[in-house]
């Protein structure tokens, strides 16, 4: 490991930080400037303004904006994370409750995801112009165009209403046994898979058939090496890079799949419980899962980033 | 020997046949979202049936839904919300994108550098995830839908139309123009953008399929097109009990939906190859 990669590690680690300052800015700025009002929304329609004004008060939300922006993120950094108006409870119980459910689901979906797109993808560019390759191209393509939700409802349709094998509901009662959970988890992991795998088959795709086709794995044809060699040995290495971003990619995907498919399943985990918050305008839960969204995902976005300047050659 | 003028130039395109069934399927929702209030047979907010989750009739081309409404008026009307919304969102999203994407590459330097660090914030923020903060913030209407999907997607288009233009700019007409005393607006408008606005427009194409799908995901949720209107996610939404009577109340928006994201992206992947090597 020399300085160069290490300077640029350190230098993608500073622009992920600075992104996180941004993104912090630009989800409390959105959440707090658009109109629309808390104390209003707590209080109901027929509110009268000293009520409200009252109301806003107690929450400090009569303070400038500024203000509030500061103490929230210190709260944030120091681990508090606010108070849900709406339900009564500080957000940091809440989150505690559901964020190992969400987790536990994309770790499930990415770990069948990854290795399922990346095989199908690099074997589809092996044997570009195939049957297979066509076959798995028309398939991502189509699954590309399917919203999540339309998958969701039709699997639910067959699987649950018409054939009756799984449940419609992916609540998960505490003393349940392992078959019951595996049936729970089968359908909103097949929605989630089928939704973040098709961007991933076509970029490992293209970065395997781009790295077939430049003059140094011409030369290892000519030299005779075999086909397999030719990807495993020479196009491979050089695909890392561009195959972890569209892993990466990917996830902005995964996560917008989460949002949808806990809300069909009714599933009990963190996007649920910001959706619900949507609903409910409890701005403070929203600020906070945001974060803690946004957090995971720069993070990923970061490894990735880091993992592609590590497999670079050139820098070794 | 007799002089003629050259013979014109053709810009002779090989059109495959599977992109002509695909356009004639994108014209089609285009001409009902264009024309809807001529077609619908109900009004969209009436309940004309007793019977909920009725079957296809010919009082009722494609049933009734879970109040007794009309599905096909509420489709028809639901092509006009789903690709109308998206529409306005892309074309503003498209401005934007585009001219701030030709004012990095022309300009260059510093300008260039803020801009990008600033857009690319919201690229660390993931699309659905973004409307929903902006849907909580706003609460949910049809201007701030507009307004979402272009906070959403302009970056897409100003990162795509910067790097296509950067590489135009690098050329030896460029400097040409820039040479004989072409101010940056001329060499933008009129030396840059011909030369890149085919695969800017291939690039529209997939990103409105993007926001199809993300605004019938918003719908879905319910935090799109609120009661008695519906797009079709809200559709989705709506008739989800329906699932279980096998009506065709679930399936019909889906299938909609499904028709014309697909259209498009296959559209756009059988393109002429001229436009999809420019697009690579």
């Amino acid at each position: 490991m020399n300085k160069r990669i290490l300077e640029m590690i350190g230098g993608r680690l500073a622009i992920a930080i600075l992104s996180l300052f941004l993104v912090s800015l630009a989800v409390f700025f959105i959440t707090e400037l658009l109109p629309g009002d808390t104390a209003q929304e707590l209080l109901g329609q027929a509110v009268t303004t000293e009520a409200a004004a009252q109301l806003r008060e107690t929450l400090g939300l009569d303070r400038p904006a500024i203000l509030r922006y500061f103490e929230w993120i210190f709260g944030l950094l120091t681990g508090d994370l606010g108070y849900s108006h709406v339900s009564d409870r500080p957000v940091a119980n809440l989150v505690a409750e559901r964020l190992p459910n969400s987790l536990t689901l994309a770790a499930i979906t990415m770990a069948i995801t990854i290795p399922l797109a990346l095989g199908l993808g690099i074997f589809a560019a092996i044997w570009k112009g195939s049957i297979f390759d066509r076959a798995i191209s028309s398939a991502a393509i189509m699954l590309v165009s399917f919203p999540e939700f339309m998958i969701a409802t039709l699997l639910v349709m067959w699987l649950s209403v018409y054939m009756q094998w799984l449940p419609a509901l992916s609540f998960i009662p505490a003393t349940a046994d392992f078959r019951t959970i595996v049936l729970a988890f089968i359908m909103p992991v097949s929605v989630l898979v089928f939704g973040s795998c098709s961007q991933m088959i076509r970029l490992s795709r293209a970065a395997i058939a781009d790295a077939m086709a430049t003059p140094y794995v011409e030369m290892a044809m000519l030299k005779g090496a075999s086909r397999s060699r030719m990807v495993l040995r020479h196009a491979l290495p050089n695909a890392v890079a561009p195959i972890v971003n569209s892993v990466a990619l990917s996830m902005s995907g995964l996560l917008g799949g989460v949002i949808i498919v806990e809300t069909v399943f009714n599933y009990p985990g963190l996007a649920k419980l910001m959706v619900d918050g949507v609903s409910t305008r409890d701005m403070p839960l929203i600020q906070t899962c945001s974060m803690i969204f946004c957090g995971f995902y720069l993070v990923l976005i970061t490894a990735a980033d880091i993992i592609a300047i590590l497999s670079n050659p050139r820098l070794r | 020997m007799t002089v003629s003028a050259a013979p014109r130039r053709k810009l002779r395109f090989h059109i495959r046949p599977i992109a002509a069934i695909c356009l004639a399927v994108v014209l089609f929702w285009a001409a009902i979202a264009l024309f809807a209030p001529l077609l619908v047979h109900y009004p969209v907010g009436d309940m004309v049936s007793y019977d909920y989750f009725g079957p296809m009739s010919k009082e009722y081309w494609l049933g009734t839904d879970y109040l007794g409404r009309d599905i096909y008026s509420r489709l028809i009307v639901g092509a006009r919300y789903t690709i109308g919304i998206a529409f306005v969102g892309l074309i503003l999203a498209a401005l934007i994108g585009i001219t701030l994407g030709l004012f990095a590459a022309a300009f260059g330097g510093l300008f260039d550098t803020i801009l990008s660090r600033a857009i690319d914030t919201f690229v660390g923020i993931p699309n659905l995830l973004l409307a929903l903060v902006i849907v909580a913030g706003g609460g949910s209407s049809i201007p701030i839908l507009v307004f979402a999907i272009t906070i959403i997607f302009f970056p897409g288009c100003y990162r795509f139309t910067r790097s296509m233009a950067i590489n135009v700019n690098a050329l030896d007409f460029i400097a040409a123009a820039r040479a004989r005393g072409e101010g940056h607006f001329y060499v933008m408008i009129h030396e840059i953008l011909p030369n890149i606005v085919g695969p800017i427009m291939a690039d529209l194409g997939l990103r409105f399929v993007h926001i199809i799908l993300l605004l019938s995901g918003l719908s879905f949720l319910g935090l799109g097109v609120q009661p008695p209107f519906a797009d079709w996610g809200a559709m989705v939404r709506e008739n989800m009990i329906g699932i279980s009577y096998g009506s065709p109340a679930v399936v019909v928006p889906s299938l909609a939906l499904a028709s014309l994201a697909l259209a498009i992206n296959l559209l756009i992947d059988n393109l002429p190859q001229r436009i999809r090597d420019q697009l690579e």
